[in-house]
């Protein structure tokens, strides 16, 4: 990872020397080995708070709406998740692509420090990955853990490659995988409706409506949302009905049907750990059942599921044949 | 109607959205023909079913409905051309995943009535009115401050 950041680095200097572009969009280093944040760097000097590490999951596009906009170009450093993110955005108009200049970065998968502090390690001091050893450095010494327990859940069952690039920075390839991304919502279709509202309610209901989940969403990009309007019925933002909780997350994952590109960074962010991502993937599910695969973010042209049809699309009712009653 | 209304003592409010130009047309028909059908289905004139926005079907939950449906053209007829095919896809995603959330799946329903159907118009609202009684009072989609307010 250090190879790759010096690489990263390297160019990032280039670029704003060079004047190519005016900013760099990437990480910048906390407190914390695991503690960074999304940053635009816009001098040399500024890039001493670089970082690329185990912790950068991140994604950066959705920053690129207003920083495409701004004078001059500006560079991002896109993991393959986060490439689908662009080209949805792009689609959408939101990012000026002519703007940008997209330099793909390596990801064999990000940390969860959460996850891994939940084993009983606390002040993490640094972290080093050896194939699926991960060694955490600790206060208290050294402690090796199993990676696929500790990655970040959005990473556990990604498959993604890089959709754009306009250079790239990959040293290290990341072995091929086999993993169903549906296996948890086909879990939950296979339990009785009572099963399944009991499980969305107990989920539901630990959510704080902090909307953080919404802000994060590449595609919840829209200018004024629906959830701020004090006359939608659905602001109060207090547990005096779980209509409201309901009511938001129906919409929400409803707005992105068809947008979702599955970077999971919804289910990273909640702070209630609420798994955003089965509610948006039930979407994904059924819309490949219904009309056919379909990646958002795959490509930036070509229409999305819920603006086009067929004449002989199924009927509503038909969803529902061959389940069990 | 004398069925629904005096033998089960649970009468649900249904909120049925139809289309201007086929569904209202077809209930117009149903009216005008003398056929019968369950005076607790409210009905809410939209300019075509492509209007009805997902926040429609839940907020008619959240104010008291025990059912949803949705009618319009069908498909091939619209009197917008299109408007009915965005709609079937989007009402078979929102129903699906409804039912995903635990919504009872015969709580929601969406029909194709033409305005020369006021048959089928009455026989469907029937249909959907016995399905929801049997289905019992709303419980999962519903608003505690609006039920109070009552
Ligand atoms: S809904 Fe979640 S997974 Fe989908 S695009 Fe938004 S943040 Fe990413
Ligand atoms: S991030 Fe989690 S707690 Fe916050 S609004 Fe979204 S689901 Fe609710």
């Amino acid at each position: 990872m250090k190879d790759v950041e010096l690489k990263m680095l390297e160019r990032a200097k280039a670029l704003l020397e060079g004047g190519e572009v005016a900013r760099v969009i990437g990480w910048k280093k906390g407190d914390f080995c695991y503690d960074v944040s999304p940053a635009s760097f816009e001098t040399v000097e500024e890039l001493d708070g670089f970082v690329y590490n185990w912790f950068c999951g991140a994604n950066l596009s959705k920053y690129l709406i207003e920083m495409s906009k701004k004078e001059g170009k500006t560079a991002v450093f896109l993991k393959p998740c986060d490439t689908y993110s662009f080209n949805q955005l792009v689609k959408e108009h939101r990012i000026k692509r002519e703007n940008v200049y997209v330099i793909a970065v390596e990801c064999l998968g990000k940390l969860d420090a959460e996850k891994i502090k939940a084993k009983g390690i606390s002040l993490i001091t640094d972290v080093e990955v050896v194939d699926k050893d991960v060694k955490v450095t600790s206060a208290y010494g050294v402690e090796t853990l199993y990676k696929p327990d500790v990655v970040l859940t959005k990473c556990e069952t990604c498959q993604k490659t890089h959709q754009v690039k306009d250079e790239e920075i990959i040293l290290h390839e990341r072995p091929e995988r086999d993993v169903d991304r549906f296996a948890e919502v086909a879990k939950l279709e296979a339990m009785t409706e009572e099963e399944r509202f009991a499980f969305w309610r107990s989920q539901l209901s630990k959510c704080i409506r902090c909307n953080a989940c919404r802000n994060v969403c590449p595609a919840c990009s829209c200018v004024k949302c629906v959830f701020d309007n004090p006359a939608s019925g659905i602001a109060a933002k207090a547990n005096d009905s779980d209509f409201e909780e309901s009511m938001f997350h129906i919409i929400r994952a409803f707005h992105v049907a068809g947008r979702c590109t599955d970077c999971g960074e919804c289910s990273r962010v909640c702070p209630q750990n609420i798994p955003l991502h089965l509610l948006n993937r039930k979407f994904i599910k059924d819309i490949d059942n219904f009309y056919g695969e379909y990646q958002a973010g795959e490509t930036a042209e070509g229409k999305t599921p819920l603006t086009s049809y067929t004449e002989g699309d199924i009927e509503a009712k038909d969803v529902f044949n061959g389940e069990a009653k | 109607m004398q069925e629904v209304t005096e033998k089960k003592e649970f009468t649900p409010t249904i909120v049925a959205f139809c289309c201007n130009w086929c569904s209202y047309a077809g209930a117009d028909l149903a009216g005008s023909s003398r056929l019968t059908y369950p005076a607790n289905v409210k009905i809410i004139r939209v300019p075509c079913s492509c209007r009805v926005n997902p926040s429609f079907v839940l907020k008619a939950f959240q104010q008291g409905a025990d059912g949803v449906i949705l009618c319009g053209c069908h498909p091939g007829d619209c009197h917008y051309v299109t408007g009915n095919y965005y709609t079937r896809r989007r009402m078979a995603l929102l129903y699906s995943f409804l039912n995903y959330m635990g919504i009872e799946k015969d709580r929601t329903c969406i029909e194709w009535v033409s305005a020369a159907e006021g048959a089928k118009f009455a026989a469907v609202m029937n249909d959907f009115v016995k399905k929801v009684t049997d289905l019992g009072e709303n419980k999962r989609l519903t608003d505690l401050r609006v039920k109070e307010g009552e």
